[in-house]
């Protein structure tokens, strides 16, 4: 947010003064990232996964579309073109585990976004929008990732998309046209890899489009920051550039480095030993299941595994999976807390806790084998997923009585605020 | 409102959750799950003794041993497995050297489609040449192997254990399971998924290949050899793989430190 204080660009250099006049680049970066932008001293390091998440989607973008200069999407060669590129393209073997762990590692760090968002109402009024966008931008995500794993055509690629293309199979009258419509056949082949290797090149440049809009929206009221309170003051605030460029260099260097220790040391750690294999329509694995950043969901699907009056189960399953992720759009209008923060909200502080235990174990669940007792732990849990957002949010914002705030940023941070005493307490 | 329809949406799942937890809970109940074959004589594969000389950040492979296990699949795997990733110019990583990748090389027929025709010629294999593909006319049908070794859990360890794991079925096994009599031609392995292998025992007794290192070979030795070449053919890259890894991440580290120290510097007056 341009607050009253910010500084103004004022080129020195005459190149600048000259740039300024005919295109405003410079004075739009200083203005977005630089010393012209005032941001909250309080932002602890949850506030870093967003840039993260930033350099993730480059990661993603520069390393895939090398790849797709290698890369043949046909089913006979698929496999053997994703081979050739880890024996004699050169280094392709770091561009390939640097492409698949980069997925793991961007999942890995919007989550945290996520959760930070929700521990912190970061989804409140006036931000909003930019929820509304993170969240379209994890389906986009989502969808991404879904259609990479695809390509290599292992056999978890060949299984994974069979399984989750008959989720369409489920929606009842129209369901199977549209399966067939969405493969281009019965059953994944040369028309679905190729379409998904086409969407798969282009999805990642939408996410990089809602990302614009996600930080343009963030711009308008600016970050929040841990105590939930707004910004009122200069004291309030610093510059961006240099106290969040040194901050997010120190995110950037220890993410960097965990994400290189997984590429280098343990690149296939977090895949499944399945997708080594071609795919063989004539063979199902003995377990099919994605990767590890859909598992909760997985389990939620396939938690639901009676009819529910006319409504059949798989059905059931489909309508929840998705209304999992859905019900996060309405998140701003459920918790009607005027209090962003979590750490002045005593109650909602113990259900979010058990949010995060649950969805630790819908993981577990989710990535385990479709047998007991995996399948009843996992709907005890997401009824716990279920009751916690469409029940226990609306509820406990509306009767929980929330601890006394700090008048200001600065009050929270140097334990008094000048301002406090000229103006009256809100 | 739209708190009321999200208690009454919440409450719509928990009841379907609900619903089918209880016929899951009594079915387990009334008939809980039995233990199957494979979950009571199922074995965890372990590697060999001292383990393999590329585990680990450091590893490395052995060249002799790569060489070894190479003869081992060329002189017993190879008459019913293919190597389809591998190249014979890719032999010169594992120390062969030109003249000796040539000759190798020309004791394979490759063949070759000429889409035009429609006909299928062999030629004398050479260096740019995969190893060809093997006809099998047993039963089962053998995988290639070029990628096994990442394509099950425990990589070379399962194949160590398959290898040396051929037992006679246990007696006690029918008892407990009178249908688990193993089906004609195949072979009791606990190491293997469902057990009943159709690969017969390859590597049945000491000395079967002659290794001209000295080394002795007994069937763990040749067994060991054979899944370090197979972590090789999957996994060429392994070594180059850990010899880049450390200096970047030396590099990161080094960053770190450095990022850190601005990091204090910049907000060094500043209370936060
Ligand atoms: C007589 C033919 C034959 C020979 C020789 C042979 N194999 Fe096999 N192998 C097979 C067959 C057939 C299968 C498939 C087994 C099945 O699916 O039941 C197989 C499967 C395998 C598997 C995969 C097991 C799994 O988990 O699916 C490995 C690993 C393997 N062989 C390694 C070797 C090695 C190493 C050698 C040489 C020491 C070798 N084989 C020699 C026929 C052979
Ligand atoms: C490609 C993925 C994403 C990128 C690159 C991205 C980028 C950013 C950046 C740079 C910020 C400011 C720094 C910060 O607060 O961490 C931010 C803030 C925010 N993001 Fe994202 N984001 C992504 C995905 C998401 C998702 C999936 C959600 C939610 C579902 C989300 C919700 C938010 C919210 C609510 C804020 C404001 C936080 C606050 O000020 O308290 N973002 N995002």
């Amino acid at each position: 947010m341009s607050f009253p204080w910010a500084k103004e660009y004022t080129p020195s250099h005459p190149a600048m003064v000259w740039l300024d006049e005919k295109l405003p680049l410079p004075r739009f970066v200083y203005n977005a990232i630089g010393a012209g932008y005032p941001v909250p001293r309080n932002l602890n390091y949850f506030w870093n996964f967003g840039v993260l998440a930033g350099f993730c989607l480059v990661i993603q973008l520069v390393t895939g579309i090398v790849l797709a200069m290698h890369y043949a999407a046909n089913t006979g060669v698929a496999f053997d073109s994703t081979e050739h590129i880890m024996r004699d393209v050169n280094w392709g073997w770091l561009l390939r585990y640097m492409h698949a762990n980069g997925a793991s590692a961007f999942f890995v760090v919007v989550y945290a976004h996520i959760f930070r968002g929700f521990y912190f109402g970061s989804y409140k009024a006036p931000r909003e929008m930019i929820w509304l966008l993170g969240v379209l931008i994890f389906l986009l995500m989502m969808a991404t990732a879904f259609m990479g794993y695809v390509l290599p055509w292992g056999q978890m690629s060949f299984w994974g998309a069979k399984v989750i293309t008959g989720l369409f199979g489920a929606i009842p009258v129209v369901g199977e046209p549209l399966q067939i419509w969405l493969l281009g056949g019965f059953a994944p082949d040369q028309a679905a890899l190729n379409r998904f290797f086409s969407l798969h090149f282009l999805l990642p440049f939408v996410i990089l489009g809602v990302v614009i809009l996600h930080i343009w929206a963030l711009h308008i009221p600016g970050s929040s920051n841990p105590t939930g309170v707004e910004v009122k003051t200069e004291s309030d605030t610093v510059p961006f550039h240099p106290y969040y460029t040194a901050k997010d260099g120190v995110g950037l260097a220890v993410f960097l480095f965990l994400y290189f220790a997984m590429v280098f040391f343990a690149p296939n750690a977090l895949g499944h030993p399945d997708n080594y294999i071609p795919a063989n329509p004539m063979s199902t694995p003995a377990h099919i299941v994605p990767e590890w950043y859909f598992w909760p969901f997985y389990a939620i699907l396939r938690a639901f595994t009676a009819d529910f009056f006319i409504i059949p189960a798989k059905l059931m399953g489909v309508l929840a999976m998705f209304s999992a992720i859905l019900v996060w759009f309405l998140l701003p209008w459920l918790d009607k807390s005027p209090v962003r923060s979590g750490t002045y909200r005593p109650t909602f502080k113990k259900f979010y806790w058990l949010l995060v235990i649950d969805v630790l174990v819908l993981g577990y669940c989710g990535g385990a084998p479709a047998a007991e007792p995996y399948v009843m732990i996992s709907q005890i849990a997401a009824m716990y997923y279920f009751l916690h957002f469409f029940v226990v949010i609306p509820v406990v914002s509306a009767i929980e009585k929330p601890l006394p705030l700090p008048f200001s940023i600065t009050e929270a941070v140097l334990g008094k605020d000048e301002a406090a005493t000229v103006a009256p307490a809100e | 409102m739209i708190r009321i329809f999200s208690i009454l949406a919440g409450a719509f799942f928990s009841v379907a959750l609900l619903w089918s937890f209880g016929k899951g809970a009594s079915s387990y109940v009334s008939e809980p799950p039995k233990p199957t074959v494979e979950s009571v004589y199922h074995k965890h594969a372990e590697g060999p003794e001292g383990g393999f000389s590329f585990e680990g950040a450091f590893g490395k492979f052995d060249k002799q041993q790569l060489q070894r296990g190479f003869q081992v699949y060329t002189e017993v795997c190879a008459t019913c497995h293919a190597l389809k990733h591998v190249a014979f110019r890719d032999l010169k990583e594992i120390g062969y050297n030109e003249a000796e990748i040539k000759a190798i090389a020309a004791k394979y027929k490759v063949p070759e489609y000429n889409a035009t025709t429609g006909e299928v010629k062999t030629h004398d294999g050479v260096a740019k040449d995969h190893f060809p593909p093997v006809v099998y006319g047993g039963q089962g049908s053998p995988p290639d192997l070029s990628l096994i070794a990442k394509a099950r859990h425990g990589g070379p360890n399962y194949i160590y254990a398959l290898l040396t794991g051929y037992q006679p079925q246990p007696a006690e096994v029918l008892k407990q399971f009178p249908d688990a009599k193993i089906p004609a031609g195949l072979n009791w392995n606990p190491y293997f998924a469902n057990l009943n292998i159709a690969m017969p025992q390859p590597l049945v007794s000491e000395g079967q290949v002659s290794y001209k290192d000295g080394t002795k070979p007994t069937v763990e030795q040749m067994s060991a050899d054979v899944s370090a070449f197979l972590m090789w053919t999957a996994e060429p890259k392994l070594e180059k793989r850990n010899q880049t890894g450390w200096p970047v991440l030396g590099f990161l580290l080094f960053a770190m430190v450095l990022a850190y120290m601005s990091y204090r510097t910049v907000w060094a007056d500043k209370k936060h």
